[in-house]
């Protein structure tokens, strides 16, 4: 026993000694991950505000320019007059603007008169997800200003339903309050899969492993010696993108620390059992990461909700979703930053975390052995 | 059962495939080793060496046979196996970015070496190896021949009774070499210790107690190594004549009847005859006057040759060899004056001066890291040089480098042709590279595969040639467009010594023809192919001169007939003192 510690004592030391020399290492581990939450924290945003919108007026009365300053008054648009249609039509096709509010010269009299819907709205398309942003955007703004008219006027509005809408959550629907919780699980993975794949494959590549072969150590206490420097190096990865998100994006924490750091732990243990089985399998360094980038990399980062909704995909590419390990930390991480200790949802994801990391130790073990063959 | 043999192997078969093909690395191999020497495993690249050693470290699994290690068996518990030997993989299998203590630390904790015992046993180690002044340093920044010794101290920290080595000593300077036997002979000596150890250069055979000897996966004896000469002693002789070059002289006697094979050595030319027996004058060079016959010590590689050389009939003249030199005349066609490169602050290659003569062989010898190749790649117009003056066919490199590599024939030192690409496609590429089009360029694709016999392998890929034959290739392509200046760098590495007398038996013919050419080793016996040399270390040329007179500065009254390999280390010798009585006298002053 005192042997066998000896020998995962001597792996561990010199892994951490490598990790401290190899500049590539450290900043996969520390600097990567602030340069992606600033780049997610500040740079990238999925909400609609300042949506250019143009507007045309062919009649400008008390109506028209009641609901054009309304427009102009919103935080979400950024409207331009046009003299005519086609002139706003031209600066839709060169994407000078995103929509058209198009108010025709008899707008006030049909108004007035309760007829059917009179104003014309035109979306750019080519983006599906920006163009439904828009079309809801401006709906929202039109059902608003209808009401307020309705009102001032003493009278009540003829509508089937009235929407009243309730944002949870994240009530102010800022998008990095979603991305950066979900940017930790691409930080994890990338020095779960990405980093360790590479590492291991390294002493393949550089004949080492033949070498850490023909001694005592068994292959059991070789791969945790291994881990162990691995799985802090993520942690501290993961804590740092904690700290940063915390204090620097102003995300709230409504769930319990431990528990963070509990289903991180358990996530970063998956990410590297499959950056270890990529680097068995392959054995050299290149193939590894290539594999690595391929099989885990962009699917967490693409199919794992962290970017684009799960439920909006194909349901084929929905089933796919389940075998990406990050779908699940990711929909915990959001859970527990976002909405506090919702015990079903972590509960459920933990489960499936846990059967992935048995899957996956088994595969480890089953595929290394200490042979060259 | 086993009690007494450290080792012992049973029909064991070993089997690779790769693709479609299958190879064979250990066919039906049986011996066993017993303890307290030094059993050496002979032979070229692709013998099964390297198969053998893992399987004897329970690495790989045979396909059939058994294998015993100190009483253990290797396939059914290779971890006990492993726990028991020390080894040295082939490849460097340290952590270049850890120091050298950091590597003896871990496989110290590896391999369970009690604390207590450590400060003493690292004491001994790095005083035998010479590393002691060098614990802090990062294993990659050590040389070549350090690095091996490094490697060999972590496998000797728990003094394990079995010590498995693979090639030790490849691309290891001679004096690193003879400091590595040294240990290794220390361990059999103290401890008890067996050792087995591979190696590519037969040479060493006669260093070991015991020989196995490999060739394409077969056990071809087992002995000690005098045994094996003592079997081709009386065919040995050495032959020089007046009157004639002596590769003309070599080029005859290849052709004499009982000769199995002729070796330039100097001056003079090594036989190996059929039969025993003194030859006459008459029968081996008939209308020659002033030949001498010497009878010669046999050697190991006489009795490797002599048991698997099938006689040689190919290209071993000039005239064979149709190759067509405008120019014929005496002038110094390279002449390197004081030439300089730096990387940094190293300076690789310091003040090199050398001239060579049309239709000269000239060599630059020297350990790996000494400045040859990059040397080399400055003649070649591929890199340039920090100072100094080169020319090279009469063209400065420096202003008319396109110009000057039309005369030029380069082999780089690692296989640089296409591996998809057919043996026929190479060759069309390469002289479609040189300018040849249409029948001129069919003409010579026809002449190459004529004269490197690749006849059989035309259609084949390059990659899925055999070792020797993409040599060849290579060979061939570099002479696509009939250059007047050959450069070969590090041409025989790795290739068996048959086709090394193949491939210098075809250097002569070209020298023969008028081509000059420079040519990089770190063979020491393939100096005596040259007509001069330079020995070179450290980026400086140490001597110049022929063969004989680099031997005759190392003949001592105890060494009268000194090897190239001898002459080599008296030189670094030579050099470390100078270098220690400068550095002494900068310290008085």
């Amino acid at each position: 026993m005192n042997a066998r510690l000896h020998r995962l004592w001597g792996m561990i030391r010199k892994e951490s000694l490598q990790i401290l020399r190899d500049p590539s290492s450290i900043s996969i581990a520390f600097v990567m991950p602030v340069m992606l939450l600033l780049l997610f924290g500040y740079g990238v945003s999925l909400d609609a505000k300042n949506i250019p919108l143009g507007i045309v007026i062919e009649q400008p009365d008390t109506a028209a320019q009641s609901l054009a300053g309304a427009f102009d008054r919103s935080e979400f648009f950024r409207p331009q007059r046009f003299a005519a249609i086609q002139d706003a039509k031209r600066a839709l096709t060169e994407r000078r603007i995103d929509g058209i509010l198009w108010l025709r010269n008899d707008f006030s009299n049909r108004l007035l008169s309760g007829g059917e819907a009179p104003v014309g709205v035109f979306v750019n398309g080519v983006d599906s997800n920006q163009a439904n942003i828009t079309r809801g955007y401006i709906q929202g703004a039109w059902l608003a200003w209808l009401q307020h008219f309705a009102t001032s006027r003493g009278q009540a509005l003829d509508l089937p339903v009235v929407l009243e809408q309730r944002v949870w959550f994240n009530p102010a629907l800022s998008s990095h309050l979603f991305l950066v919780p979900g940017l930790i699980a691409i930080i994890m993975t990338m020095i779960g899969s990405l980093l360790t794949a590479m590492v291991v494959a390294r002493e393949w590549e550089r004949g080492t492993m033949e070498t850490l072969m023909v001694t005592p150590l068994h292959m059991g206490e070789m791969l945790v010696g291994k881990l162990i420097p691995y799985f802090m190096l993520g942690m501290g990865g993961m804590l740092l993108s904690v700290a940063m998100a915390l204090f620097l994006f102003d995300v709230p924490l409504l769930g319990p620390f431990w528990l963070l750091i509990l289903c991180s732990a358990l996530f970063m243990l998956v990410s590297l059992a499959i950056g270890l089985l990529i680097s068995i399998v392959t054995r050299n360094q290149f193939l590894a990461g290539q594999v690595a980038l391929v099989v885990s990399f962009l699917p967490s980062f693409l199919l794992s909700g962290f970017l684009f909704d799960i439920h909006s995909m194909p349901s084929w590419v929905q089933l796919i979703t389940y075998l990406v390990p990050a779908r699940y930390f990711v929909a915990i991480l959001q859970t527990l930053f976002l909405a506090g200790p919702v015990w079903p949802v972590v509960l459920t994801n933990v489960a499936a975390m846990l059967l992935m990391l048995l899957i996956l130790t088994a595969l480890v073990v089953k595929k290394s052995y200490k042979r060259l063959d | 059962m086993n009690d007494e043999r450290v080792l012992v192997f049973r029909n064991v078969r070993q089997i690779f495939t790769r693709g479609e093909q299958t190879l064979c690395a250990l066919d039906d191999v049986s011996f066993d080793i017993v303890p307290g020497q030094v059993s050496g495993l002979i032979g070229p690249d692709g013998a099964g060496k390297t198969t053998l050693m893992r399987l004897a470290c329970g690495l790989l699994r045979p396909e059939s046979g058994t294998v015993h290690v100190l009483g253990l068996d290797a396939v059914a518990e290779p971890q006990a196996v492993q726990s028991a030997v020390g080894y040295m993989p082939q490849r460097f299998g340290l952590y270049e970015d850890l120091s050298v203590q950091e590597n003896l630390d871990l496989f110290a904790e590896l391999q369970g070496l009690p604390q207590k015992k450590r400060t003493v046993r690292y004491a001994e180690l790095m005083h035998m190896t010479g590393l002691s002044p060098f614990t802090a340093r990062l294993a990659g920044q050590l040389s070549g021949g350090m690095k091996q010794k490094l490697g060999l101290a972590c496998a000797l920290l728990r003094a394990p009774r079995l010590l498995l080595l693979d090639e030790p000593t490849v691309g290891v300077d001679p004096v690193s070499r003879r400091e590595l036997w040294a240990i290794v002979y220390r361990q059999v000596q103290e401890q008890g210790m067996s050792v087995l150890l591979s190696t590519a250069y037969l040479d060493e055979a006669e260093r070991c107690n015991e020989v196995l000897l490999f060739h394409q996966g077969k056990l071809l004896g087992q002995g000690p190594p005098n045994e094996f000469s003592a079997n081709v002693q009386g065919r040995i002789f050495q032959v020089s004549a007046a009157g004639i070059s002596h590769r003309q002289l070599q080029a005859r006697l290849a052709q004499s009847p009982n000769v199995i094979d002729a070796l330039v050595e100097g001056e003079t030319v090594r036989l190996v005859l059929e039969q025993a027996g003194l030859p006459t004058a008459e029968s081996l060079l008939p209308g020659l006057d002033n030949v001498t016959i010497r009878p010669a010590v046999a050697r190991f590689e006489d009795a490797f040759v002599a048991r698997l050389k099938t006689r040689y009939d190919g290209v071993a003249s000039a005239g064979g060899l149709n190759f067509h030199i405008d120019v014929n005349d005496d002038t110094e066609v390279i002449q390197v004056h004081k030439l300089l490169r730096r990387f940094g602050d190293f300076v690789a290659v310091n003040d090199v001066s050398f001239n060579v003569h049309r239709g000269e062989i000239f060599g630059l010898l020297g350990a790996n890291g000494a400045g040859k190749t990059t040397t080399f790649r400055m003649l070649c117009g591929l890199l340039p040089a920090s100072g100094g003056k080169l020319s090279v066919a009469g063209l400065d490199l420096h202003a008319a480098r396109a110009e000057a590599r039309r005369h030029i024939g380069y082999m780089a030192q690692k296989f640089s042709l296409y591996g998809d690409l057919s043996v026929t496609q190479n060759l069309r590429f390469f002289a479609g590279a040189y300018d040849l089009r249409d029948s001129k360029q069919d003409e010579r694709v026809e002449w190459a595969i004529e004269t490197f016999e690749l006849t059989d392998y035309r259609e084949s890929n390059a990659r899925d040639l055999p070792l020797g034959f993409k040599q060849r290739l290579s060979f061939a392509a570099a002479l696509m467009h009939e250059p007047e200046i050959l450069f070969l760098d590090e041409p025989t590495s790795g290739v068996d010594p048959l086709a090394r007398r193949e491939f210098w038996a075809r250097t002569n013919a070209l020298a023969e023809a008028g081509v000059t050419v420079l040519v990089t080793t770190h063979f020491m016996e393939e100096a005596n192919y040259c007509d001069r040399l330079v020995i070179m270390a450290e980026g400086t040329v140490l001597a110049e001169g022929t063969p004989q007179e680099m031997k005759a500065r190392a003949r001592t009254t105890d060494n009268s007939d000194p090897t190239m390999e001898d002459a080599f280390i008296r030189l670094i010798e030579q050099h470390e003192q100078n270098k220690k009585k400068i550095d002494n006298r900068k310290a008085m002053v």
